[in-house]
């Protein structure tokens, strides 16, 4: 059970054994995906044929690599243009959500932190439709009323922002609160003592002490947004960000490619994930 | 300091949370609704009406799909905190410092990575061409390339694999907080490791395990990707059933309607899981 | 039961950890029915030895018995002890009636012996009818209570006590005190105690045994401990002492006399200590062996006296102190007599101190071997 509860030798060893099932079950689909990036097949399975650059850097069909591939890159531009509008625009809602439920109390503040939380409990897909049939109603409205074309309103980036903005913000504000919580509102005070204004008080004490958690969920945004599926599918126009791309070639046969662009997607987070650790330990140390 | 200026500072910051939750979240939903009771009489001509829902009950296709989609939820959160339990208990009471972080992050992996990539994962592992087939007919064990892909137990395999995180962090983080000497306590006073377990462990573990239910059986519920890829053309996955009425057939009236079913089972298991657990959502989700 | 064997034993216990010797060779017995403390400073050693006794760890040597069986092995579900632990660990989840049961349920007893059962010792712990509530509607005072009617329901051999009164306040700590003396009589159980605090094992128990550096320094009653301490760390940390360094300079009429650093003679009682002539020893006194006496006293034959000047007046109550500064510079703590005759004392003011012989303790100076 603990350490200092003797336990017989077999026990101990069948649980170990099992904590390593669990890993390697949890490893062994992220390193198939990453071998068979490498295999110089024209398919992503067995046999191993021989190690190739070719799925990344191929220009030769059938050997097409990803950055010979427009349809990829131009949808890894999407998702990245996508991801840094929503990161930015929840990370500084979120901010504001929680300089206000955590410094004002006023009538209500119970009901509004419960609704902030809902996106958390609603289905992507539901999320996505229900946005979608919305801005729809909303756009035939106003071009009925005014006879002007309202694109911004149909499936399209604006609205895969909106739909993905919509619930990360909630995860923006959960962390941001979490941090601003435990600032000391005297340091804050002291800085007023000293004779800075309020909004100077803000911006050089309280502000780059949230900093570690407002760069934890920008990186946690751009992620999420990257990696959202659900809530895309039903909102995408003929733009199409990366997971609907990768998606659709699925649905159509597995190549490498794919295999090559999860590598380079994994990279990506491994290497953001990294960069934030990095940026938190020298903060807090 | 101005009470003026501090007034306007709070509606300032009051302003685009009421903007998000209101043109985001609370609209779309109360118009989710109208367009679910909404029938078509004609082009551009409805009425409001319940023939919608009434479809959805009268249409075995329908009703079994979403039965369906909920029994396998229901499977799939049990077996992920059977599986996830273990995990979480050892990192948390078995391991101390590097290599519980150690672990604890590795746990974390799947998070870092696209449910696409890690659903192609499985699809390379499991399909008739697949690793593992390939590895069963070298090892000898069958003579021709076995098919693992699309059925219900791959459709499980990757539910459980998506979503096994979020089970197993909430566990990690509500055990990390039971203490050692409670264990030894019961030890102490004559208790066994099956004992100890029922009365003390998982009665503690309780808002953990409530919060990690509810939200692997909504992650599961919502799924999309997985059933469709894992389980094929035909796996009947109540979203997918969403997708064709809305981006297939057009008929965003029964599309809404299912739309509003789906939520309205997912809000009620929240809600019971929330009444079994006497937390508060703020108490269980606020510190996901 | 035979009452030769006694309900504790401990043979030569060792128990060693990767990188030191946390419980080095201790030996010791706990007859039936007493209360015996393990005192010592945090690291002794003290809370690895009583895991020991309760099974959470296992000795690297030596044997540990429970009324004459050996508990080598033996795992602590199935041992005869019970543990009273430093937080308590009172289950939160459960109510008290649940906690107090629990032990008893695991032993398959019936449901309803469960319930009498659990009546009974919460009304001998002074708390009838709580069985119902929660752990958090108690007080301090009263969740030690629960947490011991909670091993004493089971009738253990042994109970354990890891410094349940660290947590409380002063006040509660004082009434706890006595209290767990009046319990330990009440159920006649042996009790052993470890603490930091020399309050605590002073006032409760029979019999104290002194740990340091994982070894037992002395095990003796509490007036033992305190009045014939068996060795320097002793005297040092049971109760309050003066500590004068000095060197023997032989003997002279009945008296080893001794001279401190600052020059002066101090006399202590022939055979205090086998010390060589110049070897370096401690003095120990005891603030309250100090007479404190007028300045103008005159100087007497056996007892040592010094001229000093008050640095310091430090009142707290029945518990004052002086400190003096005696002609060779040393300072001097002195307890203030509590028949008032000192109370215009103030800082600067000449007085004399005076101790005798017999009330001092001298220890050759370990560090010189």
């Amino acid at each position: 059970m603990i350490p200092s509860i003797p336990q017989s030798v077999f026990t101990k060893f069948c649980y170990r054994a099992y904590v390593a099932v669990f890993f390697i079950y949890l490893g062994l689909p992220l390193a198939v995906v990453c071998v068979f990036a490498f295999n110089d097949s024209v398919f992503p399975a067995l046999p191993w044929e021989g190690f190739t650059w070719a799925w990344f850097f191929g220009k030769d069909a059938p050997f097409i690599g990803v950055f010979n591939e427009r349809s990829i890159l131009r949808s890894i531009g999407t998702s990245a243009f996508v991801a840094v509008w929503v990161s930015a625009l929840s990370v500084a809602v979120g901010t504001c959500n929680a300089f206000l439920f955590v410094r004002h109390d006023f009538r209500g503040k119970s009901l509004l932190y419960v609704l902030m939380l809902l996106p958390l409990i609603i289905p992507g897909v539901i999320l996505g439709i229900s946005i979608l049939v919305f801005s729809s109603s909303v756009a035939n409205t106003l071009e009925d009323a005014t006879g002007l074309w309202f694109d911004g309103l149909r499936p399209g980036l604006i609205l895969v922002i909106l739909g993905q903005f919509s619930f990360i913000t909630t995860f923006a504000t959960l962390v941001i609160s979490a941090r601003l919580q435990k600032f000391d509102p005297s340091l804050e005070e002291a800085a007023l003592n000293l004779g800075a204004s309020k909004a100077g008080a803000i911006r050089q004490i309280t502000l780059p002490f949230l900093l570690p958690a407002i760069v934890a969920s920008a990186v946690v945004a751009v992620l999420m947004s990257f990696e959202n599926f659900n809530t895309t599918l039903m909102l995408v126009g003929s733009d199409s960000p990366l997971t609907i791309t990768m998606f659709d070639k699925l649905k159509q046969g597995s190549t490498p490619v794919l295999n090559a662009v999860s590598v380079l997607l994994m990279v990506a987070s491994a290497a953001l994930g990294v960069m934030s650790l990095l940026f938190q330990r020298s903060k807090s140390s | 300091m101005s009470s003026d200026a501090s007034r306007l500072g709070f509606y300032l910051l009051l302003a685009p949370i009421l903007l998000w939750l209101t043109v985001l979240i609370i609209l779309p939903h109360v118009g989710l609704f109208v367009v679910s009771i909404s029938e078509k009489i004609g082009p551009r001509e409805y009425e409001l009406g319940v023939g919608n829902y009434a479809a959805f009950f009268s249409e075995p296709l329908y009703w079994r799909t979403f039965a369906r989609t909920a029994i396998m939820s229901i499977l799939a959160t049990a077996l992920t905190l059977i599986l996830g339990f273990p995990i979480a208990y050892y990192i948390a009471k078995l391991t101390k410092g590097r290599t519980k972080t150690t672990l604890f992050l590795m746990c974390m992996i799947p998070f870092w990575v696209s449910e696409l990539v890690r659903t192609f994962g499985w699809m390379i592992l499991l399909r008739e061409t697949g690793v593992f087939s390939n590895l069963l007919q070298s090892l000898g064990l069958v003579s021709g390339p076995v098919e693992m892909l699309y059925n219900d137990a791959a459709i499980m395999v990757g539910l459980v694999y998506t979503s096994i995180l979020f089970m197993v962090v909430p566990l990690v983080t509500t055990l990390d907080s039971l203490d050692d000497s409670l264990i030894e306590a019961g030890y102490d006073l004559g208790g066994t490791s099956t004992s100890i377990l029922r009365e003390i462990v998982i009665p503690h573990a309780m808002p953990g395990i409530v919060s990690g239910c509810i939200v692997v059986f909504m992650l599961s519920l919502g799924n999309y990707l997985t059933p469709i890829l894992l389980g094929g053309k035909d796996s009947l996955w109540f979203t997918g059933m969403i997708y064709t009425q809305f981006i297939t057939r057009f008929n965003w009236e029964l599309g809404s309607a299912f739309g509003f079913l789906l939520l309205a089972l997912s809000s009620l298991v929240v809600f019971f899981g929330l009444k079994l657990s006497g937390r508060s959502l703020s108490e269980t989700m606020g510190r996901a | 039961m035979n009452t030769s064997s006694p309900d504790l034993e401990c043979r030569d216990l060792v128990k060693d950890f990767d990188d030191f010797r946390a419980v080095d060779h201790v030996s010791f017995d706990v007859p039936q029915g007493s209360f015996f403390s393990i005192l010592g400073p945090s690291g002794c050693g003290k809370t690895t030895l009583l895991r020991m006794i309760a099974g959470f760890q296992s000795p690297s040597g030596g044997d540990l018995l429970i009324k004459g069986r050996s508990m080598i092995g033996v795992p602590p579900n199935k041992r005869p002890v019970s543990m009273v632990f430093q937080h308590l660990a009172l289950f939160p989840t459960m109510n008290i009636g649940d906690n107090v049961g629990f032990g008893l349920r695991q032993r398959g007893v019936s449901r309803s012996e469960i319930k009498t059962r659990v009546e009974q010792v919460l009304a001998r712990v002074g708390l009838p009818d709580v069985g119902q509530r929660r752990i958090d509607q108690l007080s301090g005072g009263q969740k030690q209570r629960v947490a011991i009617a909670r091993c004493m329901v089971l009738e253990p051999d042994v109970l354990l006590l890891d410094e349940p009164l660290g947590a409380l306040d002063l006040k509660l700590r004082e009434h706890m005190k006595v209290e767990l003396k009046t319990l330990q009589a009440e159920f006649n159980t042996t009790f052993v105690y470890i603490t930091h605090d020399q309050s605590e094992a002073l006032v409760m128990s029979d019999n104290i045994a002194v740990m340091n550096h994982g070894r037992f320094e002395q095990i003796g009653s509490p007036h033992e401990v305190y009045h014939a301490p068996a060795t320097a760390f002793v005297a040092g940390f049971v109760g309050d002492a003066n500590k004068v360094s000095a060197r023997y300079e032989g003997d002279a009429a009945e008296h080893q006399m001794l001279r401190t650093d600052g020059g002066k003679i101090l006399r202590l009682e022939a055979g205090a200590s086998a010390l060589s002539q110049g070897q370096k020893a401690d003095i120990y006194v005891r603030p309250e062996a100090i007479d404190l006496l007028p300045a103008d006293t005159p100087p007497e034959g056996g007892a040592n006296i010094d001229h000093g000047e008050v640095v310091a007046v430090l009142f707290n109550g029945a518990n004052s102190t002086v400190t003096v500064k005696g002609s060779d510079g040393a300072m001097l703590k002195v307890a203030l007599p509590q028949t008032g005759s000192f109370a215009s004392l103030r800082k600067g003011d000449a007085v004399c101190t005076r101790w005798q012989p017999t009330q001092a303790r001298c220890y050759a100076n370990a560090e010189e071997g």
